[in-house]
């Protein structure tokens, strides 16, 4: 009976007040026929053997701390301050739930107020929300709110084949009942001039990615301009990351801005929780989905935060809601809120630029090999495409043996680009991994 | 006593972190690329840290008391799950790392499946949804990609009951299905002649909250679930309320088709203040092939002498991914460990306690509060906070007097159909003397609520802030602070 105080005296007095012999009296309204069901379960642990076999489980994996990650693809291995998690183990944060009841929530609520504040700064955008689930649920939601814009009278999504193709896919199953064409992303090599040419008056909006996910940077301007004149919106997926150092997208003129917040100060955690950021221009605000706090003040006057336009949600919209999500990921934007508090104006360009010149610094070396060439020809941030002489999976393999994690196998996601990886570099790697990794990919091209 | 925001604490030029110089040459940055402001604050580690622990302070959470937030489980967060998430092995561990390399996740995941199958009487489980909502679209999708497959497109009505969390509703229109709302009878149950009106060829299906959100047993449970299958509808089970069924009832075998499960409701992993949680969603045989993947399973299953070998399989007819990567992985990791340490006695004595609470609470607190379904409940009941002799004290009043006797408040205004609902689930990790103490203090509030209702109508009164005017917030839309200059010195 783990977690559970009560003692057989307070057990019977309780049954006593209700006014039951037996506690199996309070379950007459389930069907008798398959009330108690012989449940095939475990039997319980004690704490140390609980503690034993998660070690034991944890331990059959492979992690970044013993073994150099080249691995990135949408997840990303970056310094995490001591701070961030002696945070995050304040219960009084990681066991309140949603603040509904403001007098006692203040801490949640400025902290997400900060967290808005923040995400507007960093994308160059006027409105954040609270966050949703992640950066693909985000871009989801995005193509939901230009729907609603034009009052489901566009049909229409224009998606550059250089998103996350988890989003891709994740946009495809939210919308799959709504009657539209998603289109755009069948060539990888779709470049925004491609893009363009399939902007019509039937679109509600076009998304691309920045840095995009085969690493590359461009200015979107035109494309943002191009998509205005259709009266489409323009959605940018972004590293958050990157903008320590890159112009945010809302000099792009972009209507919506989501994106993965995992590399601000989340740990990659095979895949979660991780924060979706979405932020938009002012004029949409009503139109957007999620929690919103806003500042307002006491009955004394006192400066205080509340959730706000509530009036947009399911709980009180329900079928005419802007979307059914109901929590954001409060814990993970208080990680974000710290982490960027911690590094500051400085500290996020600096580990922005680390990557950079890591990145570069990789890719240098590795064009210079034999058998092996970079793919890209436009500026890329801390992420580029390799040419490999035989099948990544099989340079992955190898380099395990020498603990290194390789890159990412583009093949599945874009058929054209068989037997190319893509490598990731962020500040955890020194130059003598990335050295090691050369050498270990140069020795690999000879067998 | 109020914080100032973290960017009027920033000092031009402060620094809280070192980082290393580079390592490498230096490249030159992307022309016409490069941003010329980056306005985020700048400060000491030492502000930072005090900074966000008065934050903390500000807060109330269930490590403070008792948070009898009905229809949220706000149970205790046992602290072994949380130590259990950052093992390296898991917090560090690469989404895409090759299967073979992540063997200690993939065993874990195929556990958590196979147990959530187990509780909820199901083939098959995705651990794949963020959240109770997000199960809740997964699980309608699945619904209408079922219908689609069979050739039946016409079937574009989910039935709804009043009672429902809003969530349902605004899941089904994003599903690009339609909303029919049913009413509820005298005694809290769906109403069944409204139901068999309703129960034709487009039905696709129903939206079953059981215990419903009055913390009741559906008492027609089998007809309602038999009355949608006969007209060729499936039954979604919304499994907000699963802290009442461990080991009591699988809602597979009572018919349910498809359930999401809330491990940050029933399996102890906690809310974050507001997320992240996760939603798993089970599924009878039928439905197996339609659930978004990848999902884990033993693709080879060894010998005496190998392990099995865990991956990643697509069911055959997926809606798709409904999230980036593999779920909320650290949430899954908790609940294993709560699951683990309860075992198969030990998540019975869960609901059991859950319900003894509930109904210890009802008992006693029927005489100051009207409790307009006065029976057995579940795990929650509902009681109005209002009085016909006490005018103008509403359920609100009630809420912000609570604070000052240091408990959180019961949901309020929810359902929608009880006037000035107070919704109250104290869940199975409260004692009998803090369950007492809570009493007290509401039938106190009761006695105020008549004889001085100007405490409860200032209430609260000992709290960081005072009642906030949400009115004000609206309307001026203050949405995010902008950097403030200071001059330099």
């Amino acid at each position: 009976m783990a977690y559970i105080p009560h003692t057989e005296q307070e057990r019977q007095q309780m049954l006593a007040a209700i006014g039951v012999d037996d506690i199996d009296d309070l379950y007459g309204a389930v069907p008798a026929g398959v009330r108690f069901p012989d449940l095939e379960l475990p039997d319980p642990l004690s704490e140390m053997e609980v503690m034993d076999e998660l070690q034991a489980l944890a331990e059959a994996n492979l992690e970044v701390k013993h073994a150099s990650c080249f691995l990135g693809a949408g997840a990303y291995n970056h310094f995490i301050p001591s701070v961030v998690d002696h945070i995050l183990l304040r219960s009084e944060f990681y066991t309140a739930y949603t603040p509904y009841q403001p007098e006692i929530s203040q801490g949640t609520l400025q902290a997400i107020f900060e967290y808005q504040s923040l995400m507007c700064q960093l994308t160059g955008m006027e409105v954040s929300n609270a966050s949703h689930y992640d950066g693909a649920t985000a871009l989801a939601e995005a193509v939901i709110l230009a729907l609603n814009h034009h009052r489901g009278k566009r049909s229409k999504v224009v998606l550059s084949p250089t998103i996350h193709p988890h989003y891709r896919q994740v946009v495809r199953t939210y919308t799959q009942g709504m009657g539209l064409t998603l289109t755009g992303d069948e060539n990888c090599e779709n470049s925004p001039k491609e893009l363009m040419a399939l902007l019509d008056e039937e679109t509600t909006m076009v998304a691309v990615q920045y840095p995009d996910f085969l690493g590359n940077l461009e200015d979107f301007s035109e494309l943002g301009k191009a998509a205005h004149e259709v009266g489409a919106l323009f959605c940018v997926v972004v590293n958050p990351l990157a903008l320590g150092m890159l112009r945010p997208p809302g000099e792009f003129g972009a209507d919506v801005v989501v994106g993965e917040g995992q590399p601000l100060g989340i740990p990659i955690s095979y895949g979660g929780p991780y924060i979706g950021i979405f932020t938009t221009q002012e004029k949409y605000v009503r139109k957007m989905a999620g929690r919103l706090v806003g500042e307002t003040v006491d009955v004394d006057g006192k400066r205080g935060y509340v959730l706000t336009l509530t009036p947009r949600e399911q709980h009180i919209r329900r079928d005419k809601a802007t979307s059914n999500i109901c929590t954001n990921q409060g814990l993970i934007a208080l990680a974000t809120t710290v982490y960027l508090s911690m590094m500051g104006k400085t500290g996020l360009r600096k580990v922005a630029e680390l990557c950079f010149h890591k990145a570069h610094y990789a890719a240098e070396r590795i064009g210079a090999l034999e058998g092996y060439s970079i793919w890209n020809k436009k500026p890329f941030f801390h992420e580029f495409v390799v040419k490999c002489p035989k099948p990544v999976a099989e340079i992955n393999e190898a380099l395990l043996d020498i603990d290194i994690l390789g890159g990412y196998d583009l093949g599945e996601d874009y058929p054209e680009l068989k037997d190319h990886m893509l490598v990731a570099v962020t500040e955890m790697l020194s130059r003598e991994e990335i050295d090691d990794f050369t050498d270990a990919l140069q020795e690999l091209s000879h067998d | 006593m109020t914080e100032p925001l973290i960017y009027e604490l920033s000092s031009p030029g402060r620094v809280a972190v070192t980082l290393p110089e580079p390592d490498v040459p230096l490249a030159d940055l992307p022309s016409g690329l490069v941003r010329e402001e980056l306005p985020l604050p700048e400060l000491a580690e030492v502000d930072v840290v005090r900074h966000f622990v008065r934050l903390s302070q500000l807060n109330y959470g269930v490590d403070l008391g008792l948070y009898p937030l009905g229809s949220c489980t706000m149970k205790y967060n046992p602290k072994l799950n949380e130590d259990a998430a950052r093992l390296a092995g898991f917090a560090l561990s690469h989404p895409l790392q090759p299967e073979d390399t992540a063997q200690g996740n993939l065993a874990l995941m195929y556990s958590l499946q196979n147990w959530l199958k187990e509780i909820g009487g199901f083939a098959g489980v995705s651990l794949q949804p963020a959240a109770g909502a997000h199960g809740e679209l997964t699980g309608i999708l699945i619904i209408r990609a079922y219908h689609q497959d069979r050739g039946e497109t016409k079937r574009t009505k989910i039935l709804i009951p009043d009672s429902a969390h809003g969530t349902n509703p605004a899941s089904t229109t994003m599903s690009g299905m339609q909303v029919i709302e049913i009413p509820s009878d005298d005694r809290g149950n769906i109403d069944l002649e409204a139901l068999k009106k309703e129960c034709d060829e487009c039905v696709a299906g129903l939206m079953l909250t059981n215990p419903n959100t009055l913390g009741l047993f559906e008492e027609h449970v089998q007809e309602v679930i038999d009355l949608i299958h006969n007209c060729g509808g499936l039954v979604y089970g919304d499994g907000a309320n699963m802290n009442a069924l461990l080991g009591v009832v699988r809602p597979g075998d009572l018919g349910i088709d498809v359930l999401h499960y809330n491990l940050h409701k029933t399996f102890s992993t906690p809310h974050g203040g507001g997320g992240p949680g996760s939603g798993p969603v089970g599924v009878a045989e039928h439905l197996v092939d339609f659930l978004p993947g990848p999902v884990v399973d033993i693709v080879d299953p060894g010998d005496e002498e190998q392990p099995p070998l865990y991956g990643w399989v697509s069911p055959a007819k997926s809606i798709g991914r409904v999230k980036a990567f593999n779920g909320h992985f650290g949430i899954h990791v908790r609940a294993y460990a709560y699951m683990r340490m309860q075992g198969k006695s030990g998540l019975r004595d869960v609901s059991d306690h859950a319900v003894l609470n509930a109904n210890y609470l009802r008992v006693k607190l029927r005489e100051a509060y009207k409790v307009p379904f006065d029976r057995i409940c579940m795990h929650e009941f509902v009681a109005e906070g209002s009085w016909s002799d006490a005018p103008g004290v509403h359920a609100l009043d009630v809420a912000k007097r609570l604070m000052d006797y240091g408990f959180h408040p019961p949901t309020n205004y929810f359902p929608l159909i009880v006037h000035e609902a107070l919704m109250i689930e104290p869940t199975e990790t409260e004692s009998k003397r803090t369950l007492d103490a809570f009493v007290e203090a509401m039938i106190e509030i009761a006695r105020d609520a008549h004889q001085d209702p100007e405490l409860l109508h200032a209430a609260p009164h000992n709290t960081p802030v005072g009642r906030l005017d949400e009115v004000q917030a609206a309307r001026q839309m203050v949405l995010c602070c902008r950097p403030i200059e200071l001059p330099s010195i």
